[in-house]
């Protein structure tokens, strides 16, 4: 059997099923999303852990010239190092038949027999190479499948510039190629860019390599110092070409992979907090409304002799079914939206497999907030409510007192009619009410303004990149740097209209204890074709004298214009310089270092060096322009612009920068959740008002004005404080989604506002419509009986 | 259903046959069954009977706030029971004054301003400094109902239903929550309002000494009259003995 008290209390929770339902799903939405995103990260960094472990990825990469078999043995005996091997890495360019621009591939060998030592493969398709064949290759999964290649097929691939027809043997998949981009670019495009795995012996016939290598890969055991371990390599290996051993962390696909877990734990720390704080607040503000319109029944139970512990259990009950059902379905969302999100993650991120789970913390905070503010929420009143005498609750109520207003309203003058005096004195009345009321509101549109604004700053990172950073058509790069004969010969090809040379350079900048592995930039000092510009998105014209650095990378190196940067140029001679920084730019995409290209070449001893061009091209002879790019032998890479475009924003609208839409989903909930529980509540408080407006001869229009008015009133005062509260939560959440990869600018974008505004509007007017009708359906008589 | 011819001229309610089932099946309760009454214009009126046996919901019928189930309810010559809505609410903002044993004032407007709500939409109203001094509050016009006793309220709630020259008022227990000296009062200022302003009034008691004071008694149980009675002797309400 049920209590009374408890049958009252699902009575309760049934007559207000509309207003408990809404704040429920808000709950569940800011709850839903924290879950969500943890189940992300922890998915992300335990898959990827394991996927590591199964296939033994390597833990140092040392690229070399070429080095002998011994030398292994010397780098075996570094300590810390755990196993070693020797292989033979390069690049590669495959010639598919349908393609007029070469595809740009990575060569890897595996040892003749056996499973590789270290940087094993999962053998997805087909069978492992059979070790007598020099032929046979295993290519890479993801392009396989971009390219609708099977094992068996064959394969014309031009390796070290040997021009020779290869046979799929099977189809792989690597934990070094878990994310890969084609060359020099950022987004990853399956479709231009391939993996090849071969025999050693054969690759090394290729490479003339035999007995030899030209990349050593360590693992290390635990304990291991990686900076004492790079260190040795490095002086083995100095004398056999090394351009300087690098840790996972710097390997291409680990560190995208690293970097997308890194910013969604950021944006998983900083976004789902501001959601669950707002979905907190609102609850803790309609528990408060919502308890203290059960003023005379809390004070008829006291007068019953319910103490005020049994009172509060049934109120707190009330609260917790509300605030722990919202919680649990959030979860429960939480989790179903995490798997599939997880599962789009693998489009990117090519793992094998996919373990989702969620840190058991994640719902406990989850839970506990929504049951700490709704708790709060309801104390706080109770306690005011439990001071009253009971025998309040046997008198009629004392009204509340308004004197206090009258003098403000009586100034604002005798245009008043008695209804809008009524709206005046409410709100100036009851500042705490209309202040919260008008800040739930604020807030709720505070979150969907900073969604909407960090939407167009995803747009204007893809739109100020290529309409203004990048306009060039095609980027060509060399295999090595050439001289300016080079780009001569690509400006007489038929259809060339303008070409800007450029040098790419590796390097590790450093200032003090902050580095930063990556590449000078080599431009012209006026570029054309690919920019720098600063945020007025002017051209910055590069000069002699100095690096201009990007923002994200001034901000990685704590440098500033003035200060000298320490620059170890990891290729040709490797000389060690300083150079001075004297400028910063806004890049959204990448992280740059310009500096102009004669200067560079100046200062690498090498003049007249150029890595690639960007090119501007009449598009009427593009067909001719890549035949002749495929055809030559010196050109390693070319990008077209518009695929690049699209791959970026393909990247933009998936993983961490697809969450965007996730959340401003929710924003959008949260914000109608707020505004129509705003609306609810102020009818609950004014029902008997209303009531008795009727009785008194008011049509459902006048009754109605009195409402509305309000909660126009409220909706008004609302939307300039979302707009500047959305400001500064703009901020926070575009922090929370920049990457290394790209920063999402925060512009004072009009449209979102208006957005915002709209969808404040549009949730008012529909929860005014609602209110609207329970106001034309009003029991006169009903409630004139209750007494409040 | 025979219907009597339009009401004569001095009668301000003629009640036919009137019934009200409140929910249906078995849980169905009858509050009013079969009620025939007339209320003579200007005439002040009091309903008396024990809790429960429909008083609130005759009131109610007749102030335009419900409808019967069955049965007829003319106001002069109109009939309430066929009118829609729009005209239910015509009616109270123009004819009706509703008196309630809470007092149902707006807390966020003061004595004066209550009674302006009604005066702004009536059509010849009084001004609502007439009708506070006609119940005797022209020093607290200016006061909140937080700042005003219960009896006091109550004057402001009976200003507030006379302003606009009602041709009938409604009071449902209108003493039900003062002490007996204001109630005299309050009953005194109705008394005042019915002889100075010619409204009908009627009011629903169950406190049996306030027919003293009325030109007609109407005793009511079970959802059904049982008796009039024509009060020859009225007395002013200061006599009643409570
Ligand atoms: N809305 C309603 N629903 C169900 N029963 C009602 C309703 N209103 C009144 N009643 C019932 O009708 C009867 C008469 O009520 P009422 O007219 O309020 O009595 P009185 O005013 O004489 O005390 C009572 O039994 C009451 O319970
Ligand atoms: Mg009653």
């Amino acid at each position: 059997m049920l209590s009374p008290l408890d049958r009252k209390l699902l009575r309760d929770l049934w007559r207000v099923k509309g207003q408990a339902t809404a704040i429920a799903a808000v709950i569940a939405l800011g709850v839903m999303l924290l879950v969500m995103m943890d189940g992300l990260v922890n998915s992300l960094q335990e898959t990827k852990d394991t996927y590591y472990e199964r296939h033994r990825l390597a833990d140092v990469f040392a690229p070399v010239k070429r080095a002998p078999d011994r030398v292994l043995d010397d780098l075996k005996a570094i300590p810390g190092v755990s196993a070693v091997v020797g292989r033979v890495n390069g690049a590669a360019l495959i010639d598919l038949p349908a393609q007029e621009v070469p595809i740009r591939a990575q060569v890897v060998s595996l040892p003749r027999s056996g499973d590789p030592i270290l940087n094993g493969y999962r053998l997805a398709e087909g069978r492992r190479i059979d070790s007598d064949r020099d032929n046979e290759v295993l290519l890479l999964k993801a392009f396989a499948d971009a390219r609708g290649l099977s094992p068996g097929d064959d394969l014309t691939a031009t390796i070290n510039g040997a021009r020779r027809i290869y046979t799929i043997a099977g189809l792989a998949q690597s934990p070094e190629f878990v994310y890969t981009t084609p060359p020099g670019e950022l987004a990853p495009d399956d479709a231009r860019f391939a993996v090849l795995w071969m025999n050693k012996p054969a690759l090394e016939a290729l490479y003339d390599l035999d007995g030899a290598f030209n990349e050593a890969i360590l693992a290390l055991g635990r304990g291991a110092k990686l900076p004492a371990v790079l260190g040795q390599a490095d002086r083995i290996l100095r004398g056999y070409g090394g351009t300087g051993a690098y840790g996972l962390e710097d390997q291409v696909s680990n560190r995208f992979l690293s970097e997308e877990i890194t910013s969604l734990r950021a944006s998983s720390r900083g976004v789902p907090p501001i959601f669950l704080g707002v979905a907190a607040f609102l609850l803790n503000i309609v528990v408060s409304r919502m308890i203290q319109s059960e003023r005379s029944q809390i004070g008829l139970l006291k007068a019953f002799g319910y103490g005020s512990a049994a009172v509060s259990a049934h109120y707190l009950k009330f609260i917790l079914v509300i605030a722990v059902g919202g919680a649990v379905a959030g979860c429960l969302l939480g989790i179903l939206a995490g798997v599939n999100v997880a599962g789009f993650y693998q489009t990117y991120y090519k793992f094998p497999f996919l373990l989702f789970r969620v840190d058991p913390a994640a719902f406990l905070v989850g839970i506990l907030v929504s049951v700490a503010a709704a708790s709060a929420g309801g104390i706080f009143v109770l306690r005011g409510v439990f001071v009253l005498a009971p025998a309040t609750a046997m008198r009629p109520p004392v009204p509340a007192d308004y004197s206090r207003s009258a003098g403000v309203v009586r100034a604002l003058g005798r245009w008043l009619d008695q209804p809008s005096r009524m709206i005046a004195r409410r709100l100036i009345r009851q500042p705490g009410k209309s202040v919260t009321a008008v800040l739930s509101i604020a807030a709720g549109m505070a979150l969907s303004v900073a969604m909407l604004t960090l939407m167009s700053g995803f747009d204007r990172t893809v739109r100020v990149n290529f309409s203004l950073v990048d306009r060039s058509d095609v980027t060509v790069t060399f295999a090595e740097p050439l001289s300016r004969k080079a780009v001569h010969e690509l400006q007489s090809i038929k259809g060339v209209v303008e070409v800007e040379p450029f040098r790419d350079v590796d390097v590790v900048l450093r200032n003090g204890l902050h580095a930063h592995r990556g590449a000078i930039s080599g431009r012209v000092a006026e570029p054309r074709l690919n920019r720098a510009i600063d945020d007025g998105t002017n051209t910055i014209f590069l000069r002699r004298d100095g690096l201009i650095l990007s923002e994200a990378l001034a901000e990685t190196l704590h440098i500033e214009p003035g200060e000298t940067l320490t620059v170890e140029v990891r290729e040709g001679r490797r000389p060690i310089l300083r150079l001075p920084v004297i400028g910063v730019t806004e890049a959204f995409i990448g992280a740059p270092a310009y500096l102009q290209l004669d200067a560079l070449n100046r200062v690498l001893g090498e003049p007249n060096r150029v890595s690639g061009s960007y090119l501007r091209t009449d598009s009427i002879y593009n067909d001719h322009i890549y035949r002749e790019l495929k055809n030559s032998p010196a050109i390693a890479g070319v990008s077209l612009t518009d695929d690049t475009r699209a791959s970026l924003r393909k990247l933009l609208d998936t993983g961490a920068g697809a969450m965007r839409y996730i959340m401003a989903a929710i924003a959008a909930i949260i914000t109608f959740g707020i505004v129509y529980n705003s609306a609810r509540i102020a009818f609950a408080e004014r029902e008997q008002e209303l009531a008795s407006l009727r009785v008194m001869g008011f049509t459902r229009g006048e009754a109605a004005f009195v409402l509305l008015g309000e909660l126009a009133v409220i909706t008004f005062l609302a939307l300039p404080i979302g707009s500047g509260l959305g400001y500064y939560l703009s901020h926070a959440v575009a922090a929370g989604f920049s990457t290394d990869l790209y920063r999402i600018p925060v512009m004072f974008d009009p449209a979102s506002y208006g957005s915002a505004i709209i969808a404040v509007l549009i949730a008012a007017f529909l929860s005014g419509w609602v209110v609207k009708r329970d106001v034309d359906h009003l029991d006169m008589v009903a409630a004139l009986k209750s007494r409040d | 259903m025979s219907r009597r011819p339009t009401a004569r001229k001095n009668e301000a309610f003629v009640v036919n046959s009137v019934s009200r089932v409140f929910g249906a099946g078995h849980t169905a309760v009858h509050a009013l069954r079969g009620v025939d009454l007339d209320i003579p214009e200007s005439e002040l009126v009091v309903l008396l009977g024990p809790s429960g046996s429909g008083k609130s919901t005759l009131l109610n019928i007749l102030g335009g706030l419900d409808r019967p189930s069955e049965g007829t309810v003319h106001f002069f010559d109109r009939d309430l029971t066929a009118m829609s809505d729009v005209e239910l609410t015509h009616y109270r903002r123009h004819d009706v004054g509703f008196v309630f044993q809470f007092y149902n004032l707006m807390p966020s407007l003061t004595a004066r301003e209550n009674v302006e709500l009604v005066t702004e939409i009536a059509d010849d109203p009084m001004s609502s400094g007439e009708a506070l001094a006609l119940v005797g509050l022209e020093e607290r016009t200016d006061h909140f109902p937080a700042q005003l006793s219960g009896g006091e309220q109550q004057r402001v709630a009976i200003a507030r239903a006379i302003a606009k020259r009602p041709t009938v008022v409604f009071c449902d227990e209108p003493t039900g929550a003062l002490d007996s000296q204001t109630g005299q009062a309050v009953l005194r200022v109705l008394q005042d309002v019915n002889e100075e302003t010619g409204a009908t009034i009627l009011i629903v008691t169950h406190a049996a000494a306030t027919a003293a004071m009325a030109d007609r008694v109407i005793d009511f149980a079970d959802g059904q009259i049982r008796d009039v009675r024509i009060n020859e002797h009225k007395v002013s309400a200061e006599e009643i003995e409570w």
